[in-house]
């Protein structure tokens, strides 16, 4: 076994460990007596809702790492294939605190009708939440309005909503399935209402029960809110797959029909990528692992199974076209680390390119970010990164991101980083990304520092400065991590490098929901 | 007078094998069928085919007017009965002659003087033939016991009942009564001794047109179930010294010669081995179904030689007296051993089974044809031939292994369970043997296949997939559980997929929806899987398994209510014994089902109220179909 693979496993282990927490969710026992009372855990409720065999990519699996929430942040989000139909899940945790939203929980629903949206996608819920975590509730309620006016948006786009109501759904919670399009809810289970009794007495003096306020009967016979009611978890869940299946839904783009497997065996990119961030790797051997093998031209049509664009110019970077499920796709990669003003131009070229045949994009980041010093300033570096950042900011074909490596400084925005909105952005977990590499930054600021103190004229203790410098450096280390960006939400989950082919296969598949349509109109180049 | 065109009163099986000799001999050939045989391959085969509207034998195969109109207007000039039906019935013999057609059979006078089994012990009798004493079931006694009650015009088990308590005895006469008027039209029983372990000995006679009989060896058929011949074999084996063979034989010759006998006949005995000694049973004036045996031993064509005598050819054929191979029958029926042999119906998704140099297929079905209850439950002949005893059946074990059948349960595992045994292969056979020596078909496989069957139909799913055709089967990039494939037999397979596949104890080496290869304790082996709706169907070298999925959803709205009394196989309702209001104890019988001409009482479970009766008298009713509700009583 190579060192580059033993630490890559390592670092695979770590990453199971931490999806294992969010499996946890709220803990055995919390899991157990929802358990006893016939409850599904809202996995096994997704692992029914989807179709047999078929795969399901969770999407911020790790939202809320490192904050003091439960990692996962009381929601399953994911992108799952439900009667033939690729469609945006969200399931509630009952065992984190009945399921309530905190501040990281609102933002992955925020991020998950993001992309149900920008690709297309019918939604379904599978909603059992005691509403708002009433101590963040600052944090969550004014901007936690968004999810009701997403889901009626995404109606108006002729994206179906569909809410499967298993517990609680209370209070601003009841919109949920309130301006979903379909809602089913379970007997004896789904209770929904805006005010329970205890508040309907203090508001009105009226007694009540959750029954006649909010139950599945109730809502089936007397509200019609729920249009289906259902006998079980169980049958909630057939149910919701049948109205999937009644959806008539057609894909914009329909899938190739034939590809070949790799030429080489993903499972050796474990050997490819150094343990040391500063040894660069041939990106072009990460690609071959990536993309369909060659095919026979009558078969798959794929030629070659990379086509290198201007593979003799701007070197630090490398450009060309692939297919992947027999999906093409135009990709840029980073050879050398360091972006020269040559890349930047081909990097503009290229995305040129691709819009121009409405050709999806592929990043995959390993840079340092654009090179500095004298010669390359007068030479238009930021002209050219800027050329570059146009480019990709206003490019219309969809973008696939994955952070392989080093993902530093504006490299990071150059190379379609999580600000410029790409569809999807999955992190290895051999990344590292901040404004700048953790030594370099701790050193600027020493430099900084002893600027300074040498115009106040005062004496810079440098021995003393080194546990500043140290402090920072250990701070940044830890929060330039992948699983501290996956927690933040920066991206959309950390992943088995080995699974890389499979996840942009399905990206590819899921954008194929919407017409892929390059853009002719651009920011003003300075060329 | 030469045969030109020969129809064959029957159907399927027999009607396959009669025709091939005819296509050999440059016959023409016509089928009959009912409405539920048009599929059948038998009626393809053969170069006319006159229906015969309706489903019911009585309203088909034993309608003798119809079957002489069928050959008049198919221009058939002769008719071969084949065995059951109207094979054994003077009368239809008459007709046919009566019509200016070739009756290929004995003369009615022999089938008459040996159709009436009372008669015919008398007249064996006077030909010095050992025959058992009638008992008058007025005078029996508990020293008389076990006793036997068979029906006069009976054949093929149908009509006999065995009694051990002599109270039950007016009740099972009466039973075999009903069976023998429903089958045979005639309700005349009489009663025996029972011979506990005997074994059932025949002897295949041939009479020229001359009358000159000729003895082609003996049949074992002793095993039995159900008083259904279940294996046959050629010669007899185990304890049958030279003397008592020839003196069976000779008692054969002696029994046809008493009544002229014309073309293939066959005389059984009941052979008690214990004493070395035979009593006539009854003499088959007909093709008899396991007369392979003898064909493939004698390396004849009994068929061919029955057309001779019809022809009115004499000869001076002249046969061995002993065959120096062997050969072994096995029937494949459709039927459920497990289930007290229950007949079963459903469509053959898969039926294939090898034939080879040494092994014979005789059968009436083919893949895609639908096996009904309204005929025999036999849905193939399977015949090996050996050097030997051994060899025959290892041939013939190896055979059933590796035939395909699906979509409808057969006794396949049970025989070769049996070709298997020791007792089996030491020639202990009796007519008491699957009571003595019950088969135990292997089950140490079904895991094994339920894992094949899972992969299978993952493989299977991803290959139907519209959408994301290039992810692994059950991906995850986050796991949190197995996947789950339950079958309704209790087998459950976790795994998962992924990159590869991840089961317990085994490592998946080749997956397609078809075929799956498992390597278990470093041994791989395949396995063909073929899935017909929820029905998976799992061929390895070592046998077969029927496995049925578990539905991941179910409707409610489909679900049975509780209490639902099912009807256990498609069948007739004969009688409905309670009204709906009624109170009934449990085990009180609720209605009575005949399918197969074997009555089945479906009792109530629990002591109750019928509160719903969906069925009455008459009507057909399928598989699992409910047939009534019994509300249980609220302690």
């Amino acid at each position: 076994m190579t060192a580059n693979r033993e630490a890559m496993l390592d670092k695979i282990e770590g990453l199971a460990t931490e999806h294992a927490r969010a499996v946890a969710g709220g803990g055995e026992r919390s899991v157990q007596r929802h358990h006893d009372r016939g409850k599904l855990m809202p996995r096994e409720r997704i692992e029914l809702l989807v179709d047999e065999g078929s795969a399901f990519l969770e999407l911020s699996p790790l939202a809320g790492w490192g904050s003091d929430f439960t990692v996962g942040a009381s929601v399953v989000t994911g992108i799952g294939v439900i009667e033939g139909v690729e469609c945006l899940i969200t399931a509630n945790d009952p065992s984190v605190k009945g399921g309530a939203s905190n501040p990281w929980t609102v933002k992955k629903i925020f991020r998950a009708s993001q992309i149900a949206e920008q690709n297309g996608l019918p939604t379904v819920s599978l909603v059992e939440s005691g509403g708002a975590d009433l101590p963040t509730q600052k944090e969550i309620f004014i901007p936690g309005g968004k999810l009701f006016r997403d889901i009626t948006r995404s109606s108006a786009a002729k994206l179906p909503t569909i809410a499967l109501v298993f517990g609680n759904s209370t209070a601003g919670g009841a919109y949920v399935p309130g301006m979903s399009d379909y809602t089913v809810m379970v007997k004896e289970q789904a209770k929904v209402f805006l005010g329970g009794p205890p508040l309907v007495k203090m508001a009105t003096g009226e007694e009540s029960d959750d029954e006649s306020l909010g139950g599945a009967e109730m809502h089936a016979r007397t509200s019609g809110l729920a249009d289906y009611l259902a006998d079980d978890e169980r049958d909630a869940i057939r149910i919701g797959r049948r109205i999937v299946a009644r959806l008539n839904w057609r894909k914009a783009t329909a899938g190739p029909t034939t590809y070949a497997e790799p030429d080489v065996d993903p499972d050796d990119l474990l050997d490819l990528i150094p343990t040391d961030l500063k040894i660069p790797f041939d990106p072009r051997d990460v690609i071959a692992h990536l993309v369909d093998g060659v095919s026979p031209v009558d078969g798959g049509g794929n030629g070659a199974v990379f086509d290198e664009f201007k593979p003799l110019y701007g070197t630090s970077l490398v450009t060309g076209w692939a297919r992947i499920h027999g999906r093409p796709v135009g990709i840029l990669a980073n050879a050398q680390g360091v972006l020269f003003s040559e890349d930047a131009q081909k990097a503009t070229q290229f995305v040129q390119l691709a819009n121009q045949t409405d050709t999806p994009l592929l990043f995959l980041h390993n840079t340092t970010g654009y090179m500095v010093g004298k010669d390359y300033e007068q030479g238009g570096i930021i002209k050219h990164g800027a050329m570059m950042i146009n480019a990709i900011s206003n490019s219309t074909v969809p973008h696939l991101t994955v952070i392989l490596g080093a993902s530093y400084g504006a490299g990071n925005y150059g190379m379609n980083g999580r600000a410029y909105e790409p569809r999807f952005l999955f992190t290895w977990p051999s990344a590292k990304s901040a404004v700048m590499g953790p030594a370099q930054l701790a050193g600027v600021l020493e430099i900084v520092a002893e600027q300074s103190a040498a115009s106040k004229g005062e004496p810079f203790d440098k021995a003393g400065f080194q546990g500043i410098k140290d402090v920072v450096e250990a701070q940044v280390e830890e929060q330039s991590l992948p699983y501290f960006l996956s927690g933040m939400l920066y991206d959309d989950g950390v992943i088995d490098p080995r699974d890389t082919r499979t996840i942009l296969g399905i990206c590819l598949s899921v954008i194929d929901n919407r017409p892929v349509v390059g853009t002719d109109r651009f920011g003003v180049f300075r060329p | 007078m030469t045969i030109q065109r020969l129809m064959v009163a029957n159907r399927a099986e027999i009607a396959s094998r009669v025709f091939r000799t005819c296509r050999r001999l440059g016959i023409e050939t016509v089928a009959v069928h009912s409405d539920a045989d048009a599929a059948l391959p038998y009626v393809a085969e053969a170069d006319h085919a006159v229906r015969l509207p309706g489903t019911a034998p009585s309203e088909t195969y034993l309608r003798a007017d119809l079957l002489i109109e069928a050959a008049r207007r198919s221009g058939a000039d002769a008719i071969h009965p084949g065995y059951g039906f109207l094979s054994e019935n003077a009368d239809f013999a008459r007709q046919v002659v009566a019509a200016g057609l070739t009756w290929v059979g004995p003369q009615p006078e022999s089938i008459e003087a040996m159709g009436d089994k009372i008669q015919a012990k008398r007249l064996m009798e006077q030909a010095d033939v050992p025959v058992l004493a009638n008992l008058d079931a007025a005078s029996a006694t508990a020293a008389d016991l076990p006793l036997i009650v068979k029906a006069s015009a009976g054949g093929g088990g149908r009509g006999m009942r065995i009694v051990r308590r002599l109270e039950d005895l007016p009740r099972e006469i009466e039973i075999a009564r009903d069976e023998a008027l429903s089958a045979f039209g005639d309700g005349s029983v009489f009663v025996e001794t029972y011979v506990e372990r005997g074994r059932h000995v025949e002897v295949q006679v041939w009479g020229d047109a001359e009358g000159r009989v000729a003895v082609l060896g003996e049949r074992d058929c002793s095993l039995q179930r159900r008083h259904q011949k279940v294996v046959e074999e050629a010669p007899a084996p185990g304890r049958l010294s030279r003397a008592t063979r020839e003196r069976m034989h000779g008692a054969a010759r002696r029994a046809a010669e008493a009544v002229s006998y014309r073309g293939a006949g066959t005389v059984e005995f009941l052979y008690d081995e214990e004493h070395a000694r035979f009593f006539f049973l009854e003499m088959n004036t007909r093709l008899q179904v396991e007369h392979p045996v003898t064909e493939m031993v004698f390396h004849q064509d009994l068929v061919e030689l029955q057309l001779r005598t019809a022809q009115g050819e004499t000869s001076d054929l002249r046969f061995p007296d002993k065959p120096d191979t062997h050969a072994i029958e096995v029937r494949l029926y459709a039927e459920d051993p497990a289930a007290d042999y229950q007949p079963q119906s459903g469509v053959l998704t898969a039926f294939d089974i090898p034939a080879g140099p040494d092994v014979r297929v005789d059968t009436g079905f083919a893949a895609g044809n639908e096996v009904t209850t309204f005929y025999d439950a036999m849905l193939a002949k399977v015949i090996a031939h050996g050097r030997t005893r051994d060899e025959a059946a290892r041939k013939l074990a190896t055979t059933l292994r590796r035939a395909r059948i699906h979509g409808v349960t057969t006794n396949r595992d049970q025989l070769v369970a049996i070709l298997t045994s020791r007792a089996f292969l030491d020639g202990e056979i009796s007519t008491a043997f699957l009571v003595d020596h019950p088969p135990e078909p292997a089950t140490a496989d079904r895991h094994a296949a339920a894992v094949a069957a899972t992969i299978a139909l993952a493989e299977r799913a991803r290959a139907e997939r519209v959408v994301q055709q290039g992810a692994p089967v059950a991906w995850r990039n986050v796991v949190s559980q197995p996947q789950r494939t339950e079958f309704t037999s209790g087998e459950v397979v976790e795994w998962y997929g992924g990159r590869t596949y991840a089961v317990d104890g085994f490592v998946v080496r080749e997956a397609s929806p078809t075929r799956v290869v498992l390597e278990a304790d470093g041994v791989a082996t395949g396995y063909d899987v073929a899935v017909s709706g929820l029905r998976v169907d799992v061929d390895h070298p070592h046998g077969h398994v029927a496995l049925a999925r578990v539905p991941r959803f179910t409707d409610p709205a489909d679900a049975v209510a509780s209490g639902s009394l099912l009807a256990p196989m498609p069948g007739t309702v004969v009688r409905v014994a309670v009204e709906a209001g009624q109170q009934v104890a449990q085990g009180e019988p609720v209605l009575v089902l005949e399918a197969m001409k074997m009555q089945h009482t479906v009792s109530a479970p629990t002591a109750g109220t019928v509160t719903e009766i969906h069925v009455q008298a008459g009507a057909q009713v399928a598989s699992g179909a409910v047939l009534a509700v019994v509300e249980g009583d609220t302690p």
